[in-house]
């Protein structure tokens, strides 16, 4: 056997190799023979050609158990309990860039199914190889390296820390001023992923410096990219004051404003997250919102959108009204009521409600200006209907009472009162008698008002336990009216009217 | 006899001495006790008298200021009560609960919230529009490339084309497009290459290196050049033999010792602490090496700047050239003179 012919075997099984690496790779990227190929086994026969001679061999095989891991939990756990990581993971520092995406490719499918899988790789010393494809030159290869830490660092809070443990927040900031903009983008999405669990890992990125160069790339065209670093910085402002005044200070008003409009829906909600993450905390950043033009924007904002986007709009501007009374007159003044009614009349959602109606009962609860405003605009029976409905939940139901409760306290605008009146169950009817006691002693023309609409008929057939408030309140009320009209309106009254005529003997 | 009854005498006076002591003794005790005791009584008399004192006084001023707090104090505070109640008043809605103040403000924020609608809508508009644009520029390019592609729809001097219609007036757009534009060239075959299967590492090659595959072919009729050449087949075949690398050779570059190799080739590379590989190991040159200016150029208060730093001196007052000029002119006017006359 000449040398060549030796030469020749070896040849042909690199080349079966690489054929069957390859065949396995494009069928793994289909997902209807993934079934096929797990019951043939696949991972067993994938784990040595990571081992194997050829480079791109070892580059196909990890690129194939990549798309297979990303399939199916079952399949992740399959690859994790064959023993891949640790090859996968210690063959990394000496490989070339395409073996280093592929091999983040299948830490990543790997950590995104459960925080068990997660902990897995990471209990093997996988973050400190991801660090280190973080430091490489190749754009690619630190895209792969920071989705796998965003995938990880996703799960819990424990995970988190282990991520910035391992040194990898300076350069994930570093990543972010790269020129490519899907790097960017999956920086963004890391840094959002690991400050969302605690203040103290929100305090790390920013103590990295990242928020700066976040707030530069908002203005950046790209929608994708937007989402991302809008939410990255609602998530480092969400935690507490000092963070929201740190992003608040980065210079992003007024260009969150324009992101506000713009066409995607996720970037119109995560703007309008990232003020209202600002505005919650305290009156002062509150005020900062609104000098900026913030509400105005917001409000527009809820009126173009429907669904699940509206809601951090409808949170922020119930945070601007809840601080103080003067905020809450900015939110009159700037049309905010329409809007918010709309909202509780047209969406389907539960939770989209109960924000509405909360929003709207901040908003009216603080004197009686405020309560005017709000019963102008027809928001009293709409919130009445949706407590009474039974179809709403327990949430809604409360958030709804709250609502009333609040603005019916300090609400003195009696014509939006009567038709109240009427509908209200005994719940709810203390508040409403209440403010009639209140109102009725000192205006003439009220009482005569609310006689002619029926209330005081509707008054006398309240039955109420007496010593309590409410009747307390009856009491008041019929204290304000001569006494013939109050028997006059006294349920039963007509009886005791005929039974006179009948026990009345003629004079003749 | 008589001394003893002189001692018994002495002895019954010192008995009733002592006894006399005794007696004078207790009665000073009972002096003091009794002392004692009165002055006792009688500092409990006089503090009762002050207690006494004091709480007569005490309820007369109280019942003093209250008759002067009741006819005074409460009428003048009326008065000032009546200040006060302004001032907070005042203050309290000048500052505090400004109501024009906050009307300012509401109405400041209306319009800052005008501006910021409007400014917004301006920048949806032009988003808008700049979205139309490149929507338009795109279905242009799809039409010119389509045109490109159906070139041969172009009509031609006999036979009207597709969008030439002899019953049209003129012709349709589309042949006004055809008309313009260039017809594609054929897209190349890809050839699978059998380097296909092997990435390359380096960023920047895209081609695999250029191993001929056959031999160059000479033309037919080349005539033989004359001299001592070598049969040309020969030699081709020489040149162009195919290379059989082992297969330690053939392993890639990137395989692990080859580089191991190049990673212990980079550390010796970045090791060293200077760049400069061959210094003098001794100081031997150090005493050959030293300078001496030399006495020409070291003055009084150091060396001259001469001969390092400028190597020219000029003195223009030595210059005799322009001076030169008319002395000549004046030795030659002299000389004219005297030959005249």
């Amino acid at each position: 056997m000449s040398q060549r012919q030796v030469l020749q075997v070896f040849e042909q099984y690199q080349r079966a190799r690489s054929q069957f690496a390859q065949a396995v790779a494009d069928l793994a990227a289909r997902p209807q023979s993934i079934d096929t190929l797990r019951s043939a086994d696949v991972v067993c026969l994938l784990r040595p050609l990571l081992l194997d001679v050829v480079p791109s061999i070892r580059q196909i095989a990890a690129l194939a158990l990549g798309r297979l891991a990303d399939y199916d939990v079952e399949l992740a756990e399959a690859v994790v309990k064959a023993g891949i990581v640790p090859q996968l993971i210690g063959s990394l520092p000496e490989e070339n860039r395409y073996y280093k995406k592929a091999a983040a490719f299948v830490l990543r499918a790997i950590a995104k199914h459960s925080p068990q899988l997660a902990n897995a790789i990471v209990q093997y010393g996988a973050l400190y190889m991801l660090v280190i494809c973080l430091e490489d030159f190749d754009p690619g290869v630190k895209e792969g390296a920071s989705w796998a830490l965003g995938y990880i660092a996703r799960h819990n809070p424990e995970l988190s820390q282990a991520v910035v443990d391992a040194g990898a927040v300076p350069l994930l900031v570093l990543c972010i001023q790269e020129p490519e903009i899907a790097l960017k983008r999956i920086a963004a999405s890391t840094l959002s992923d690991i400050s969302k669990h605690s203040p103290e890992l929100a305090q790390t990125v920013v103590d990295a410096g990242a928020i700066a160069y976040l707030a530069q790339m908002i203005p950046n065209p790209d929608a994708k990219l937007k989402r991302q670093v809008l939410s990255a910085l609602s998530q480092i402002a969400k935690h507490s004051v000092i963070l929201a005044q740190l992003v608040a200070e980065a210079e992003i008003f007024p260009v969150v404003l324009t992101c506000l409009k713009n066409s995607d829906d996720y970037v119109k909600k995560n703007g309008a997250t990232l003020i209202r993450e600002i505005a919650k905390h305290t009156p002062e950043l509150s005020q900062y919102v609104v000098n900026s033009g913030g509400v105005a924007a917001v409000i527009d904002c809820i009126g173009s959108c429907r669904g699940t986007v509206r809601l951090p709009g409808i949170m922020t501007l119930g945070y601007v009204a809840a601080h103080s009374e003067n905020l809450s007159m900015v939110v009159i003044v700037s049309k905010g009521i329409p809007p918010l009614c709309l909202c509780l009349v047209e969406e389907h959602e539960d939770h989209i409600k109960a924000a509405a109606a909360w929003a709207l009962g901040q908003i009216g609860r603080h004197t009686t200006e405020h309560a005017r405003h709000v019963a102008v605009a027809n928001v009293l029976p709409t919130l009445l209907d949706i407590f009474m409905d039974p179809r709403s939940s327990e949430d809604l139901k409360t958030k709804t009472k709250n609502a009333l409760e609040n603005i019916l306290q300090k609400c003195t605008y009696l014509p939006a009162l009567e038709p109240l009146l009427h509908e209200a169950p005994l719940s709810i009817m203390p508040h409403i008698i209440g403010q009639f006691s209140k109102v009725l002693p000192r205006d003439s023309k009220a009482r005569r008002l609310f006689v002619t609409t029926g209330g005081l008929k509707k008054v006398q057939e309240i039955k109420a336990e007496s010593g309590s408030l409410l009747q307390e309140y009856i009491n008041t009320i019929n204290n304000c009216y001569p006494e013939e009209i109050v028997r006059y309106y006294s349920p039963g009254y007509s009886e005791t009217l005929l039974e006179r005529v009948e026990n009345y003997q003629p004079v003749l | 006899m008589a001394a003893l009854a002189r001692l018994h005498e002495r002895l019954a006076g010192l008995r009733e001495e002592a006894i006399d002591e005794e007696r004078k003794a207790k009665y000073k005790a009972a002096v003091k006790i009794q002392r004692w005791f009165r002055a006792c009584r009688v500092r409990a008399y006089l503090r009762y008298l002050s207690k006494m004192a004091i709480l007569i006084q005490k309820r007369w001023r109280g019942y003093l200021r209250r008759k002067y707090f009741r006819e005074v104090v409460e009428v003048e505070n009326i008065y000032f009560l009546q200040i006060q109640k302004t001032w907070r008043g005042y203050y309290v809605r000048k500052n505090i609960h400004n109501f024009y103040a906050l009307k300012k403000y509401l109405q400041g924020v209306s319009v800052k919230n005008e501006i910021v609608r409007l400014e917004l809508q301006e920048e949806a508009e032009i988003k808008e529009q700049e979205k139309k644009m490149k929507d338009l520029e795109k279905k242009e390019k799809e039409k010119k490339y389509q045109a490109r592609k159906t070139h041969y729809l172009l009509s031609t001097e006999q036979i009207p084309g597709v969008y030439n219609s002899p019953s049209r007036k003129s012709p349709d757009p589309m042949e006004l497009l055809l008309r313009q534009s260039k017809p594609l060239t054929h897209r190349k075959q890809q050839v699978k290459s059998p380097f296909a299967d092997e990435l390359y590492g380096w960023p920047t090659c895209k081609k695999p290196p250029a191993f001929v595959t056959s031999l160059p072919v000479l033309p037919a009729d080349r005539q033989k050049p004359q001299g001592p050449f070598r049969d040309p087949a020969e030699v081709l075949q020489q040149r162009y033999k195919p290379v059989e690398p082992t297969l330690r050779v053939r392993e890639s570059m990137y395989s692990s010792p080859a580089k191991t190799r190049e990673l212990t080739r980079r550390e010796e590379w970045r090791n060293p602490i200077h760049g400069k590989e061959f210094l003098p190991f001794s100081s031997h040159h150090k005493n050959y090496e030293k300078y001496e200016p030399s006495l020409f150029k070291s003055g009084k208060y150091g060396q001259e700047a001469y001969g390092t730093k400028y190597f020219r001196e000029v003195y223009p007052k030595k210059w005799i050239a322009d001076k030169f000029t008319t002395r000549l002119y004046l030795c030659g006017c002299n000389l004219y003179y005297n030959l005249n006359n």
